[in-house]
């Protein structure tokens, strides 16, 4: 008789049971959305209050320069010695005193500029000031050319390439990003859900030891049985837990919002508000952008793209977490597990940073590639990897099928050597096994 | 008699270590069976091959006749020595858990655990969870997840080991009554008095071998060696002792002057003993005569030292 769907409900049960794990459940939404309306309205806050600058200038240039703009306001200091101002700076709790000294040449000035504050200025309110400098300057030089300051600002234009396919299909600019943020979530959506839960595996594994109840486990069931048990039961816990976030986050996203009436921009700043900005810059009808980008998304292979998720999201979990398990059962407490969790996070951590570093830049190169095909970091690279479709100007097919294998290869050995260790260890008590006592175990 | 279980040549070795070396048993069905050895001699080893939580290197058990197999499992009930209960989980569930484990229906266990929980008096117990309750509480539960399945061979391993008196007695009447019913029993512990009184067969495991196995019976009887245990009245120990000694072997004297009683045991060359009863009954007032019946303990000292002798 088949046990095992036995144990999962039993450890399914357990788990969402579990008070602290309903607490989390319940709680981490509140928290997520709290917290990020917390830093939606702080950012508010911290733009709506305006910088002053005192601008103390004895020169006879920046006469018109200093306008005061949405972050700045400009306050002109006029008839006082840099002594005099600094003082009055500090006595109107200005932000900072920026003092133009008078020379013969604008070269001369610009180098003998200061700017005065009580504490390091802000990068971006130190870049505003530069740019004023860097523009004055350029404009100057220009002159001496013989430009004509309306000149100047008619080649001061920017300028992008507009993008095609060679089916002639409009391209947008930064669809390239936005693939890579979707398959970057998805990659990290697998790295999250292997250290939670993972190490929830190896919780529930630690906590039969002290327990003691095992070996009358094992003495009706396999402990192969035992411990798939476990990690399907936890994973479904998992999926449970993860499913109530998302929907309880973006509910309660809604209300907050409706309550608060505040601007989403904020949290996609990083992402497609840039991407957005950029597109408008193309002085393209902004409609047929927007357009063109939906299109792009609705263009990425999602069915591929989720169904393939799901092969490297499930092999890829199993692997981690009949690790987890083993190493669950070697050890008496979860103090012992660090020696053994590091080189478990280590090929984790690596996916991610070579994901975003090197996946993002060159998706196809031969750092992506190589780590997409090895096992351990394969599903969350692959998975950064294939938003770019498959097969002309994605990932090669033999890539795909090679990396699935290999990691399927790997799924096997692993858990049957999880497995071996997992036997003999559940049945150890008061021992701190050593990486060598593991190795021994397999030969039991 | 059938056997409920045999093991032929059975060996397990764990990398260098051997844990058993070449161990046949013969374990008869309906009896109590001791698996008596100090600790680290392989019982527990033994014990978890039988459950098939291990297996052996090389060797055959048999169950019932036939080769050991998966199928069995739900025929053995197994109370190991490091034993416990999911602490969250409450007890009726836990035991409705364990029970479906060891192949019964829900209805069934459900219908059992009933049964057993009247038994033994722990009714209101059902909803409580394993935390609440204090550890003699718990063994109970213990024990009725063991026997709950009605298998046909149960094993216990250091089956009183965190009992208190009470409890002890309790599960050990109920033990002799599963006898009474049919089952075979096999009791493995390192504390031999506590059970030897109980089996009616024995084995010593030292050193991952088998050193004697049979009836406890019969071994006694082997282990017999002729000394007789006396309690008599007299009012001149010195002078009854110095006239025993010409005619006997005595080993040890001790003369309770307050009751004028002296004890003493003497070593006899033959089975004999109506010699000596006639000598002694002729001097003195008998209180006591016995034969000294070997302990297990001592028997398990002997066959050690014989056998290191014989090495």
């Amino acid at each position: 008789m088949n046990k095992l769907p036995l144990i999962i409900k039993r450890e399914y049960l357990a788990k969402v049971r579990n008070k602290s794990f309903i607490v989390m459940t319940f709680l981490s939404p509140i928290l997520i959305v709290g917290i990020a309306l917390l830093i939606s309205y702080l950012t508010q806050l911290n733009n709506s209050e305006k910088k002053v600058i005192a601008v103390l200038n004895d020169s006879s240039y920046f006469s018109d320069d200093f306008v005061t703009s949405s972050e700045t306001t400009f306050v002109m200091f006029k008839n006082m010695t840099l002594d005099e101002a600094k003082v009055a700076t500090k006595n109107l709790d200005h932000y900072g005193l920026l003092y133009i000294p008078n020379d013969t040449t604008l070269q001369l000035i610009s180098e003998n500029a200061y700017f005065y504050s009580k504490e390091s200025p802000g990068a971006l309110t130190l870049r505003g000031v530069e740019n004023i400098f860097e523009n004055q300057v350029r404009k100057q030089k220009l002159l001496n050319f013989g430009i004509s300051p309306s000149n100047f600002e008619e080649i001061n234009s920017t300028y992008q390439i507009k993008l095609s396919t060679f089916d002639g299909e409009e391209n947008v600019l930064g669809i390239g990003e936005i693939k890579a943020i979707i398959g970057g979530a998805f990659g990290y959506l697998i790295m999250m859900y292997i250290v939670i839960y993972g190490g929830f595996v190896m919780r529930s594994v630690i906590e039969e030891k002290p327990s003691r109840i095992v070996e009358i486990i094992i003495s009706s069931v396999k402990p192969f049985e035992l411990m798939m048990g476990k990690i399907i039961g936890t994973s479904l816990a998992g999926i449970t837990q993860f499913a109530i976030w998302i929907g309880a986050s973006a509910i309660l996203f809604l209300i907050f919002m409706l309550i608060f009436d505040l601007d989403t921009s904020v949290f996609i700043d990083g992402g497609l508000g840039e991407v957005m900005e950029q597109g408008t810059d193309l002085s393209l009808d902004q409609k047929n952008v927007l357009q063109l980008y939906t299109k792009e998304i609705f263009d990425i292979p999602w069915f591929l793209l989720i169904s393939f998720f799901l092969v490297y999201f499930i092999l890829g979990y199993f692997i981690y977490s009949s690790i987890y398990a083993a190493i669950g059962a070697s050890v008496d407490n979860e103090t012992d597990t660090q020696q053994f969790i590091f080189p478990i996070i280590l090929p984790l951590m690596l996916a991610m940073y070579v994901g975003f570093f090197s996946v993002l830049s060159n998706p196809h190169g031969p750092i992506a590639v190589g780590f997409s095909l090895f096992p351990l970091t394969s599903p969350i690279v692959m998975m950064m990897r294939l938003p770019g479709g498959i097969g002309d100007g994605g990932v090669a097919y033999w890539q795909l099928f090679l990396s699935i294998i290999i990691l399927l290869l790997t799924f096997m050995s692993i858990v049957w050597l999880a497995a071996k260790i997992y036997r003999v260890g559940i049945l150890m008590y008061g021992k701190k096994p050593t990486y060598k006592d593991l190795f021994k175990w397999l030969k039991y | 008699m059938n056997n409920i279980l045999v093991t032929d040549q059975v060996t397990k070795r764990y990398g260098k270590n051997i844990a058993l070396n070449k161990v046949s048993l013969e374990i008869p069905e309906n009896t109590i069976y001791g698996l008596l050895g100090p600790n680290g001699a392989g019982k527990t080893t033994l014990i978890r091959i039988i459950n098939q939580i291990t297996y052996p290197d090389s060797g055959t058990v048999l169950f019932n006749g036939a080769p050991l197999s998966q199928k069995h499992i739900h025929q053995i009930g197994y109370m190991p020595e490091e034993r416990g209960l999911y602490k969250n989980m409450k007890v009726g569930e836990q035991a409705l858990y364990l029970a479906q484990l060891k192949g019964l229906s829900r209805k069934d266990a459900h219908t059992k655990l009933k049964f057993w929980f009247e038994k033994l008096g722990i009714g209101d117990w059902w909803g409580k969870k394993i935390q609440e309750l204090s550890k003699g509480m718990a063994q109970k539960i213990q024990f009725i997840v063991t026997v709950l399945h009605e298998p046909k061979l149960l094993i216990f391993d250091e089956p009183f080991s965190g009992f208190d008196p009470i409890n002890a007695n309790i599960i050990k009447d109920e033990i002799l009554q599963l006898k009474k019913n049919g089952t075979s029993i096999i009791f493995s512990t390192h504390r031999m008095e506590s059970v030897a009184e109980l089996c009616d067969h024995i084995a010593l495991i030292h050193e991952s071998e088998k050193i004697l196995d049979g009836r406890l019976s019969d071994i006694k009887r082997t282990f017999k060696n002729n000394i007789f245990e006396l309690a008599v009245e007299v009012q001149e120990p010195k002078q009854f002792l110095a006239e025993l000694k010409s005619n006997f072997t005595v080993l040890t004297t001790r003369y309770d002057e307050r009751e004028q009683q002296l004890f003493f045991a003497v070593q006899l060359i033959s089975k004999d003993s109506k010699t000596l009863l006639h000598y002694v009954s002729t001097r003195a007032n008998i209180c006591s005569f016995v034969e000294r019946i070997p302990s297990t303990n001592e028997i398990f000292i002997r066959t050690i030292q014989n056998k290191q002798r014989s090495k």
